[in-house]
């Protein structure tokens, strides 16, 4: 059974379009197909992200209005074969997107892959409210911070009214994500800690991504933090959260990278 | 000791930011989800005023505000100037009460549209 993943969170800049790369990419090397949407319209960056931006021909509103077929559209990840990405446009407007046009994508591509991940524009507004509107599941990507944290749980208060699933009187499976976590900065005090978000927001944690220079160094280089360093801290966790989505049990950990000072200085060199 | 409390006062800033957080989000929260009660609101008070003056649905709009002590509902109705019947203005009331929830008068309206 096909399942309709939505990343959000209200605030921007936060590591949506980052987790829905890193996330995507862990899910499909693990043999399962996925496709990625970019829901941004008008501020696409997922195509950059994963590397795909010299290959998008026709993107979500093409599809939407019926000027491209859908496997026109689709972009095939070249590192990962069951791996594809639908962007969205970046010069239309975003009101082309029609409530029954994204629907019946949704519905087209949920024939075709095991994960649809919407990866959700920043705000409230009609963007990110039809992002959601289909999800089986939600990502909710939060940063220790007081506004994320507040963005949060309105975000969270429109998956519970807003979605389809709500309004059927269904459950959305919602899950936090805690992304550019400074586990030395919380550890002073300087910084909400893991268990202060967790109180505050109350659903349960998918995983723990650290703040992490390899993350910029991947996206710098197109390609998503699970693809281009697998053994970073980021990327195992990462790895950890595609794991629990799929239902495997695992306790949450917050991956460090190992580095003395010598790997530091070398390491710089190096890159 | 003094030593050790200031470095502490300085930096653990997470502990505020949490119980700010507590206290906005419960108050949030309640306000969301009775967001419907200012829908029904907006709605009676609608039917109430179109017994006497044709107003919009876009004409009205209410609005919830909190303060510390006391909260407010305000609710404002926008009627069209030719409408509006001119009442007699009591002499001593005619500055109106800022805290007023209800303005009809033509002069409150077109001195706020600033023309
Ligand atoms: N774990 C992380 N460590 C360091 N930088 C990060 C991390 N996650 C995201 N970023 C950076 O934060 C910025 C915003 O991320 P992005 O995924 O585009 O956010 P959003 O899609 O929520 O707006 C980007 O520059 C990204 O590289
Ligand atoms: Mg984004």
């Amino acid at each position: 059974m096909a399942k309709v993943l939505v990343v959000t969170s209200g605030k921007g800049g936060v590591g949506k379009t980052t987790s829905t790369a890193a996330l995507g990419a862990a899910l499909a090397s693990a043999g399962k197909n996925v496709v990625l949407i970019d829901f941004d319209v008008g501020l696409r960056n997922l195509d950059l992200v994963m590397g795909a931006e010299r290959r998008v021909v026709y993107d979500l509103i093409n599809v939407v209005q019926g000027d491209a077929k859908l496997a026109q559209a689709l972009i095939r990840d070249k590192r990962v074969p069951t791996l594809s990405l639908l962007p969205a446009s970046q010069t239309r407007d975003k009101d082309a997107l029609t409530d029954e046009g994204v629907s019946s994508v949704i519905t087209e591509l949920k024939e075709k892959f095991d994960w649809v991940i919407c990866d959700s524009p920043a705000g409230i507004e009609r963007g990110a409210t039809l992002a959601m509107r289909h999800a089986d599941v939600a990502i909710v990507v939060t940063n220790p911070e007081v506004s994320s944290v507040r963005d949060s749980d309105r975000i969270i208060g429109l998956l519970d009214s807003k979605t389809e699933r709500a309004e059927k009187g269904e459950r959305v499976e919602k899950h936090l994500l805690l992304t550019r976590f400074d586990a030395a900065r919380a550890g002073r005090g300087e910084m909400l800690n893991v268990g202060d978000v967790l109180e505050i927001l109350s659903i349960p944690l998918l995983g723990i991504i650290p703040e992490s220079s390899e993350v910029l160094r991947a996206s710098n280089l197109g390609s998503p933090i699970t693809l281009n360093n697998p053994a970073s801290a980021a990327a195992r966790a990462y790895f950890e959260a595609a794991k629990r989505l799929n239902g495997e049990a695992l306790d949450v950990t917050i991956p460090i990278d190992r580095k003395g000072l010598f790997g530091k200085l070398f390491g710089r060199r190096a890159a | 000791m003094k030593i050790l409390n200031f470095f502490k006062q300085r930096t653990s800033t997470a502990p505020v930011a949490r119980e700010r957080l507590q206290l906005l989000l419960a108050h949030e929260r309640a306000v969301s989800g009775k967001s419907d009660l200012i829908a029904i609101l907006q709605e009676e008070i609608m039917a109430v005023i179109a017994k006497h003056f044709p107003v919009e649905q876009e004409g009205i709009t209410v609005k919830m505000e909190r303060g510390e002590v006391v909260s407010t509902l305000e609710v404002e109705v926008e009627i069209p100037t030719p409408m509006c019947p001119s009442f007699p203005l009591p002499a001593n009331s005619a500055p109106s009460d800022p805290s007023e929830p209800v303005s009809i008068e033509p002069e409150t309206k077109m001195a706020r549209t600033g023309s």
